[in-house]
């Protein structure tokens, strides 16, 4: 029997709640601590914990490299699309007050919408991250 | 405050120790009892941040570096008289500094009179959002969260820039 | 014993002076890179405790608008420490991966070392 059986039990119970534990912080934000930077680095540390205790190998055929590193510019870019909206749509750059009918609901989409571009650019950052330091003592 | 006692001697250890693993471990106690000292001091989200990021990803990162370097440091050669004596100086300025600051937990500082009022007393009409921290990080002070994400996006191509090994390439590092 | 009263309040003004003048005493006497760099993460984090400590107010509670509180702490100091945390775990990340680099071009990671192998070399 491998030593390390217990660690890998106990871990596959554990990751679901992690994962559903960051998808709660992220859109609990505008009603308890939480929001984009939270969610988007407990969900890196999901897939780095997977990574840890399962190898490098299989991680990268679940998460792909490739996904990752496009996930990186990906939330910036939601982030300055929002920010074009906002001038398209109103008067001023980063403006949400007429992306919905009133503005109320206006700044309420255009901050979901923001703190998810946070949440995929953190998340991308520390996993691509990660996939580096690991990956570079493996020549 | 135990806390703050509880985190000088981690300090401390951290200074002393010359073994490098025990100095990142050390070094992830200190963000965890930091992320305790934020939630008195009423800081949850930054709290939650603290601990996931300096506990969590600091830590890894870290390790993964002593993994590719060496472990232990050597023996320092020079004396440490001119910085310990730059230090303290430094903190004793500080100190000085510090009989001109308003008491602890008073409510009448121009902290919590001019901005900071309007922004608790406007958000919840105006954004609708009750987590105030949320509602000027995202809608008052959205600029600055633009720059921080660019800023978490050029670290992480800086990152890769440095140490991505290309699979085709030649090993010239 | 009235002085000491007084100056209780400043008691975690002065420890986060300690935690700073240590993180810039590792920084300037140390010549290992990596304990530089926890030393500088331990200057940086003790900045973010000076800006929260002014913004709490005794009784109150953290700032989220909820059913039967008045007094909230502030919220600025929290919004600018949040930004400040995760510009700190960046630049952490370049400088090891920095560190990673200059192990690889020159197999050692001590300031001292390094410092020789010039002196040698010019």
């Amino acid at each position: 029997m491998r030593l390390d059986v217990i660690v890998r039990v106990t871990t596959k119970f554990f990751l679901p709640f992690m994962l559903l534990f960051a998808l709660y912080v992220q859109l609990h934000g505008d009603f308890g601590p939480g929001g984009g930077f939270q969610a988007g680095v407990i969900t890196a540390a999901t897939v780095i914990l997977y990574a840890i205790i399962f190898g490098l190998a299989p991680t990268m055929r679940l998460v792909p490299p490739i996904v990752v590193e496009s996930m990186v510019p990906l939330g910036v870019l939601i982030f300055l699309g929002v920010g074009v909206a906002g001038f398209v749509t109103g008067d001023n750059y980063l403006n949400y007050s007429h992306l919905a009918h009133d503005q109320v609901h206006g700044q309420e989409l255009g901050v979901m919408l923001v703190e998810a571009g946070v949440l995929v650019t953190v998340c991308g950052t520390m996993i691509a991250i990660f996939y580096t330091f690991a990956d570079r003592g493996r020549s | 405050m135990v806390l703050l006692t509880l985190m000088a001697a981690v300090t401390v250890g951290i200074i002393r120790v010359r073994n490098l693993f025990a100095v990142v471990v050390l070094s992830s106690i200190y963000s965890f009892l930091m992320a305790s000292v934020m939630i008195v001091l009423d800081a949850v989200d930054v709290a939650m941040t603290e601990a996931s990021v300096g506990a969590g990803i600091s830590t890894v990162l870290m390790l993964g570096t002593l993994y590719l370097t060496k472990t232990s440091e050597t023996v320092p050669v020079h004396t440490p008289a001119l910085p310990l004596f730059v230090a303290l100086g430094t903190g004793v300025a500080l100190v000085y500094g510090t009989f001109g600051l308003p008491p602890f937990g008073a409510a009448d500082t121009p902290l919590h009179t001019h901005v900071g009022a309007s922004y608790l007393a406007n958000s919840v009409a105006e954004t609708g959002i009750p987590n105030i921290v949320t509602s000027v990080l995202a809608s008052y002070r959205g600029y600055d969260t633009l720059g921080e994400t660019t800023v978490i996006f050029t670290a992480g191509i800086g990152v890769l820039l440095l140490l991505k090994r290309l699979a085709r390439a030649s090993r010239n590092g | 014993m009235s002085q000491v009263a007084e100056l209780l309040p400043l008691y975690n003004y002065w420890i986060t002076i300690f935690l700073m003048i240590s993180g810039l005493y590792i920084v300037v006497a140390r010549g290992n890179m990596v304990k530089k760099l926890v030393g500088l993460s331990l200057f940086q984090t003790s900045v973010y405790l000076l800006y929260l400590s002014p913004g709490k107010i005794l009784g109150g509670t953290p700032p989220i608008i909820a059913e039967g509180f008045e007094v909230y702490s502030a919220p600025l100091p929290h919004v600018l420490i949040l930004t400040a945390i995760v510009v700190g775990v960046a630049t952490l990340a370049l400088g090891l991966a920095l560190i990673v680099r200059i192990n690889e071009a020159f197999g050692t990671i001590e300031e001292d070392e390094l410092f020789d192998r010039d002196d040698d070399d010019a």
